[in-house]
């Protein structure tokens, strides 16, 4: 079964389309990349299908629920429950350490645990660096945080939004490195980019143009 | 978690919650000084306005009559009724004796100079040691209760000093031009009951008729008037309670028309018309009647003091809300990436409102129990400043200034939880 189908999705802004009759179908365990240029509709279609925004006009499936018809308070509890995200800013709590950063995501879906918190980031490379401040972190770093919490829940679909875009190539190696990891352990990841080298990892790879799905390309060469 | 992510808010943030600290601080510590200076004001404005002379006379019954009556003027009123010398004493005794703090006898008559011109001689206590039977020891006369005469020569009689002259005189300035006469003459006065040569020590400006009259110990007018023993009236100084209804009723239907419990009310509150009313029946034949110009004048300031207090408090907490407001609401939105993630991850509305208010309460604690202690110091300054002497803080202050200051705090909350409502994490997380 399909973990996520948008179907004829458009999303509307006054006279402007973001979105404009999209329809994707993303596999359980899939790896997808989202490509496209600046105001493509790449980031409203992460909004949707990260349940922090409605489509104008269509439907929108995630695990079996039209997210497209429920309340704000049902979409916080599938954000909770299903969804990770990974921003290009990162956006850490700056007055929390990197484990606490990670714990407050597991203090709004269930139960803070510093353990579990801590094998998290150790997953990441980050164990020796849990209590400093972000401002303490590289930028490589930070996002190793972000990835964290996002992962801290065992979300059944990942979202990261220009994961690499502010790192360098280094830095960029290690975070493809641990999607990679992810998505052998079964995650479905959407990754929203503009970087082709991020894209070419990614199993399959859809490009938008001003919001519409223009192509489609199934990477021969991914590596399982 | 909950606690981690208050304390990581509130000790890595802190000049930011400083500076609400600050300003919930400046509002308590307004709120604190002004309400315990209204709670303190009424004795200190009273005691203030005790320097503008006596608010009740005491008369002999006989002459109070005659005087409603036939409206006598000074000079057919000098051989009417007398009060005792001996019953002054009493006047400390009574229920609200604490309250009296200074009083003097007069006794009037009327003497013929050399010149042949007659002018009002008054005798009276100028600094009177008293020892009383309760063991109370105090100094009354017109020293203080004619705190306004304005000494232009000589000095005040000192009736406890050694070189005290029972025929000393004081005398106004008015008289003493027109008579020639400054400090250190000699005065020659004489009634159909004696003579005197009288000493003037003084010569004072009082701004009005007294500036025509001679003031000399009560003595000597006694001899001169021949009323040894005996005394004219007595103006009282007394610490008073603004009147209310229940006052009002007793001073124009009499204490009988009241139940036995607004009696006793009125017996035990410090009126004007219940310290008149003890005065009458300490002291045989007498009537006690406020100078209503005076009783009604404290009470009016002291009413638009009150009011100009609570309007100040007012004030400064409307202040303090909007300052706490602008803050709070520029803190949500400096912190707009970080609520706008927090929902993303999850959190629902009323959980992290709960967040920023617990941070923006343990705030106003920090800056309420400072700006108490600030407010503290405020009222002291003020104290000392207009009044002379300390502020008494009242503990009822300390629990009213809390509930004004969570009010006024989560008042001023509000438009940011507002706004914190309305925030979405798209349009904050990707500037949608």
């Amino acid at each position: 079964m399909s973990l996520l189908k948008i179907k004829n999705v458009s999303k509307i802004y006054g006279p402007l389309k973001a979105l404009d009759g999209v329809n994707l179908t993303v596999e359980n365990g899939e790896w997808l990349a989202i490509m496209g240029p600046s105001g493509s509709g790449k980031s409203t279609m992460m909004n949707i299908i990260g349940c922090m925004d409605k489509p104008s006009l269509g439907e929108v499936i995630l695990d079996g629920v039209d997210i497209a018809k429920e309340s704000d308070k049902k979409l916080t509890e599938i954000r909770r429950d299903k969804i990770g995200l990974i921003f290009q800013q990162f956006h850490l709590i700056n007055y929390l350490t990197a484990v606490e950063n990670v714990m407050v995501s597991q203090y709004y879906h269930s139960m803070p645990d510093e353990k579990e918190a801590m094998e998290a980031l150790e997953r990441v490379g980050l164990a020796d660096r849990a209590k400093h401040l972000p401002s303490q972190l590289s930028g490589g770093e930070q996002q190793r945080v972000c990835i964290a919490r996002a992962l801290i829940n065992h979300p059944e679909i990942v979202l990261a939004d220009e994961p690499t875009g502010n790192l360098d190539e280094a830095n960029e190696n290690i975070v493809i490195d641990i999607f990679k990891q992810l998505h052998r352990q079964g995650t479905t990841l959407i990754v929203v980019t503009h970087d082709p080298e991020v894209a070419e990892v990614a199993q399959r790879t859809v490009v938008l143009e001003h919001g519409r799905l223009v192509k489609e390309i199934i990477n021969e060469n991914f590596e399982e | 978690m909950f606690f981690r992510m208050i304390k990581g808010a509130l000790f890595r943030q802190k000049s930011k919650m400083i500076m609400i600290a600050v300003t919930i601080a400046l509002g308590a510590s307004l709120a604190t000084a002004m309400l315990n200076i209204m709670l303190d004001v009424g004795d200190k404005v009273n005691q203030e306005l005790k320097a503008y002379g006596a608010n009740i006379t005491v008369v002999p019954k006989e002459n109070s009559v005659l005087n409603e009556l036939y409206s006598l003027d000074e000079k057919e009123e000098t051989a009417a009724a007398h009060l005792k010398e001996d019953d002054l004493g009493k006047i400390k005794t009574i229920f609200w004796g604490f309250n009296i703090l200074d009083f003097t006898p007069f006794v009037n008559t009327y003497v013929q100079l050399q010149s042949g011109e007659s002018v009002k001689l008054t005798g009276t206590w100028f600094n009177h040691h008293l020892a009383l039977n309760t063991g109370e020891e105090l100094d009354a006369g017109i020293h203080s209760l004619r705190s306004w005469w304005d000494v232009k020569n000589g000095q005040w009689i000192d009736e406890q000093s050694d070189s005290a002259n029972e025929n000393s005189a004081m005398i106004g300035v008015a008289l003493a031009e027109k008579l020639g006469v400054t400090t250190g003459d000699k005065l020659e006065v004489k009634t159909s009951k004696g003579s005197k040569t009288l000493n003037i020590a003084g010569v004072y400006d009082a701004g009005g008729d007294e500036d025509e009259q001679i003031f000399t110990t009560l003595k000597t007018a006694q001899e001169l008037s021949g009323t040894k023993g005996l005394i004219d009236s007595i103006e009282v100084s007394a610490l008073t309670t603004p009147d209310n209804e229940l006052a009002r009723k007793a001073a124009t239907k009499g204490p009988a028309s009241l139940s036995p419990a607004d009696y006793e009310t009125w017996y035990c509150t410090a009126y004007v018309s219940s310290i008149c009313y003890q005065i009458q029946e300490a002291i045989p034949d007498s009537v006690a009647s406020p100078v209503r110009q005076v009783a009604e004048s404290e009470g009016t300031i002291l009413d638009k003091t009150q009011l100009l207090m609570i309007l100040i408090t007012i004030l400064s907490l409307f202040g303090s809300a909007l300052g706490i407001s602008n803050l709070v609401t520029a803190s949500v939105m400096e912190r707009s990436n970080e609520i706008g993630l927090l929902k993303a991850i999850g959190a629902r509305d009323y959980r992290i409102s709960g967040i920023v208010l617990t941070e923006i309460i343990i705030t106003a604690v920090v800056g309420g129990v400072a700006g108490y202690f600030m407010g503290y110091g405020f009222a002291q300054i003020i104290g000392h400043t207009v009044f002379n002497s300390a502020i008494e803080m009242k503990p009822m202050v300390i629990p009213v200034v809390a509930v004004l200051i969570i009010i006024v705090t989560l008042l001023g909350s509000i438009p940011a939880i507002r706004m914190l409502l309305r925030l979405r994490p798209a349009e904050v997380l990707h500037g949608r």
